[in-house]
């Protein structure tokens, strides 16, 4: 009797081990959007980023997670005395999911994929520098630059710039084939896609047989989700009223990390009132930006003083060209002719950030005599009628582009800023590519929209992951939209 | 009968004709690119331009119109923008999950709503009565996603008997997926079956005031039995109208409630389809339940006439 008992505990508990460590070579993880689709060179939709972003595809060079670049598909490259030609070396023996081998071909077809007339490609800015790519034999290749370039590394580390065959890109949509340390196995849509593991992978192969992303988009559904183990993981959680609850819970373990994401309140430049920078300073003094941080983000965020991430080495701490100082807003405006204010129009997309800020920002905008009427608009609305239309006065968004200051020398985006020195310092920047004056150089850009105040800079977006507790190895930034499983190990 | 058939045939037709032009021009008019939403704030013209062409959005208005509406007619309902996958193959794929849900929503509601209604009846004035209106009066005053949300903390975080939401799909076996559709369906069906049992209960009344209830009276049945072997019977047909109805709204109205219980259902595509600016699944599948309900009146059209002679007469 006593040892049926015991034999009955022992499978009892060699079942339940069995059924601990099977979970713990698999993760379910979270997310808020469902990708539209599964090519990354093909949308701007981030959620096909997080889902495939070196998990199934690869390019020539890969960001980690403190936004650095390291050699990707290309283990090293060697660049031109005059920056005009870059040659990559491929890594040996790497083959695609299909089992076909990536080689030169391979790369010289997505660049020239990504660049050609009809190209589809969201980004198509970044390979607008290149003139020609050359394959010099099976595992080198030359780009030739019709300009020199300092961040074409950078650019070729973007998910928008992996490597695809041209056998399989025509179906990426739905079926992904890719280099990376996962295979995609199954996506049903609207609920979940499953990847595994990849065991011919060419580098060290990932810690964990497989994962299963689910898309909830509804913050109540996402802490049901978390608090009831059914995922393990949540990128980008989307209740942060909520954090404090999973940081006091031993369940669990809380990542605050930075991304690539300068919030401001842009300004329509180009009409009344906001052309006159006494207006769009008084803009920049009226905002309490620790105010939008806690009442909006739940204290989650770094204030900017200027667009550029905090957490970029070349980034200037310009803070002090904008404290909040609702007095002297009030003086800028009469100063500008608007000595009872005016009314403006502040539209606001979809996030969390923009609807919850822009109700603070109305207040505070108050304050000092400016009525901005809210008006709640949905993303493609923002794209068309905002973004497009620059039917607006002011508008709260993100900008989530790594190193995106270049969008200030560009007088027919949104904002429509026009100062010729800024648009010189960019093309300098371009074509410069020693570290140094390339720093002195960002630095110099993130000082004019400063003083110039071509938009009221509010602060970096974080964003908080949740994870069970022992799960390592997920990225804490964000420094392009990736969820890279490669690395995660839950012991 | 023929004629009155052809007559209902031609209104159909009209119908689906009304129907196909107001979605798609209320679809088309809501501001916002299709080809710009995808390609995001970077994108350069020329780069929308192209994806516009390959999406076919660069053709004119009355072109789509007519090469959609000619697609549905064979059976060829578009291709999504953003999923690129045929619109009837996510249907499909939806409505695995959005028929059960609504089949075992409205299997609750009418679990609920019958004996609640009658009983109601029965009790008309009395503390019994009092109670099921009252319960009533609340279960059409919660909103769902609310009640689903308690049942999420209860039942999925506390208890741990249901998992929060999520569909394991019909390949992890019948028992699995029925399962995750108990706690949805529970929402759903609340405030339906309070809605069904007032009808119910009201529907019962009127019945009871009619004179074959009164001769029913008369050759010495009790109360009950009347009600029971005549009023119920002759009740139900407000309320089969109002089933019929509630079906419609659960198959496709059950959109919150798929958020709460992230559910790939119908209503989920459709949520998913309008911001991703998906004009034409938008358009396919509210076509495709616009066509439904209109077909089921069609049907309902002509089962009347086969029972009722006055209608055909006067067609």
């Amino acid at each position: 009797m006593t040892s049926l008992k015991s034999l009955l505990m022992a499978s009892a508990a060699a079942l339940f081990a069995t059924a601990a460590a099977a979970q713990n070579t698999h993760v379910r993880v979270a997310m808020q959007l469902e990708p539209p689709n599964l090519d990354p060179t093909a949308g701007a939709a981030q959620a096909i980023d997080s889902v495939v972003y070196s998990n199934i595809f690869e390019g020539l060079t890969r960001f980690m997670s403190d936004g650095s670049i390291v050699p990707g598909l290309a283990h090293s490259w060697e660049i031109s005395d005059d920056g005009l030609t870059y040659t990559f070396f491929l890594r040996e023996g790497v083959t695609f999911h299909d089992g076909t081998t990536m080689d030169a071909e391979d790369v010289k077809f997505s660049l020239d994929r990504a660049r050609a007339p009809d190209s589809t490609n969201a980004q198509k800015g970044l390979f607008a520098s290149i003139a020609d790519v050359t394959v010099v034999d099976p595992l080198t290749v030359r780009i030739t630059l019709s300009a020199p370039n300092g961040s074409l590394l950078f650019n070729l580390a973007w998910g928008d710039a992996v490597i695809v065959a041209p056998e399989s890109i025509g179906n990426a949509a739905t079926n992904p084939i890719g280099t990376g340390a996962f295979t995609f196995l199954n996506w049903v849509q609207g609920d979940r896609l499953e990847i595994a593991r990849n065991p011919n992978y060419w580098g060290t192969p990932a810690v964990l047989e497989g994962a299963t992303f689910r898309f909830i988009s509804d913050p109540t559904a996402a802490f049901a989700a978390m608090m009831a183990e059914d995922v393990d993981v949540f990128v980008g959680y989307p209740a942060p009223e909520n954090v404090p609850q999973f940081q006091a819970d031993p369940r669990f373990q809380v990542l605050v990390g930075n991304t690539e994401g300068e919030t401001i309140l842009a300004m329509n430049n180009g009409a009344e009132p906001f052309n006159n920078p006494l207006v769009r300073q008084a803009v920049a003094l009226a905002v309490d930006r620790q105010a939008i941080i806690d009442g909006a983000m739940f204290g989650m965020g770094t204030p900017i003083g200027t667009h550029f991430a905090p957490h970029h080495p070349d980034y200037v701490d310009l803070l002090h060209l904008s404290p909040h100082d609702p007095e002297r807003a009030r003086a800028l405006l009469a100063e500008a002719g608007y000595p009872d204010g005016f009314t403006t129009t502040m539209t606001l997309p979809p996030p969390s950030y923009a609807r919850r800020g822009g109700e603070i920002i109305a207040a505070q905008l108050r304050a000092v005599g400016i009525e901005a009427q809210i008006e709640n608009q949905e993303w493609a609305q923002w794209l068309e009628s905002t973004f497009q239309g620059r039917n607006y006065g002011l508008t709260i968004v993100s900008h989530t582009e790594p190193m995106d200051i270049g969008i200030y020398a560009n007088p027919d985006y949104y904002f429509a800023y026009n100062n010729p020195e800024m648009q010189e310092v960019m093309t300098t920047l371009t074509s410069t590519t020693d570290p140094a004056a390339r720093s002195e150089l960002l630095a110099r850009a993130q000082t004019i929209i400063a003083e110039d105040y071509v938009n009221a800079y509010l602060f970096q977006l974080s964003v908080p992951t949740i994870a069970r507790a022992g799960i390592t190895g997920l990225w804490l930034n964000q420094p392009t939209a990736a969820i890279d499983l490669t690395a995660v190990t839950w012991p | 009968m023929i004629r009155y058939t052809l007559g209902r045939l031609l209104s159909l037709c009209l119908s689906l004709i009304v129907a196909s032009l107001v979605i798609f021009a209320v679809v088309e008019v809501v501001p916002g690119d299709p080809a710009a939403f995808m390609l995001g704030v970077n994108a350069r013209p020329d780069t929308i331009a192209a994806l516009r062409a390959e999406l076919g959005l660069d053709q004119s208005l009355p072109q789509r119109y007519l090469s959609w509406v000619g697609g549905m007619l064979t059976g060829d309902f578009g291709i999504s923008y953003t999923y690129r996958t045929p619109v009837s193959q996510m249907v499909l794929d939806r409505i695995g999950v959005s028929l059960p849900l609504a089949l075992m929503a409205l299997t609750l509601t009418i679990l609920i709503a019958f004996p609640a209604g009658i009983y109601a009846a029965s009790r008309r004035g009395r503390a019994g009565d009092l109670g099921v209106m009252g319960a009533t009066q609340l279960g059409v005053a919660i909103p769902n996603f609310w009640f689903a949300m308690i049942l999420v903390l209860i039942f999925a975080i506390n208890l741990r008997w249901f998992s929060a939401g999520g569909f394991p799909g019909w390949e992890a076996g019948p028992a699995a997926a029925l399962k995750s559709l108990i706690l949805p369906a529970i929402a759903l069906a609340l405030p339906q079956a309070a809605i069904l049992t007032r009808v119910m209960r009201s529907s019962l009344l009127d019945m009871l005031g009619e004179d074959f209830i009164r001769t029913a009276r008369a050759k010495g049945l009790s109360r009950r039995q009347a009600l029971w072997r005549h009023a119920v019977r002759n009740a139900m047909i407000p309320v089969l109208t109002i089933i019929g109805l509630q079906f419609a709204f659960l198959l496709a109205g059950a959109i919150v409630i798929e958020q709460v219980f992230f559910l790939p259902g119908l209503g989920r595509l459709i949520f998913q389809s309008i911001s991703a600016r998906d004009l034409i699944v938008v358009e396919s599948v509210v076509m495709l339940l616009v066509a439904m309900v209109i077909l089921v009146n069609f049907a309902v059209d002509l089962a009347y006439a086969a029972v009722d002679p006055r209608l055909r007469a006067r067609a």
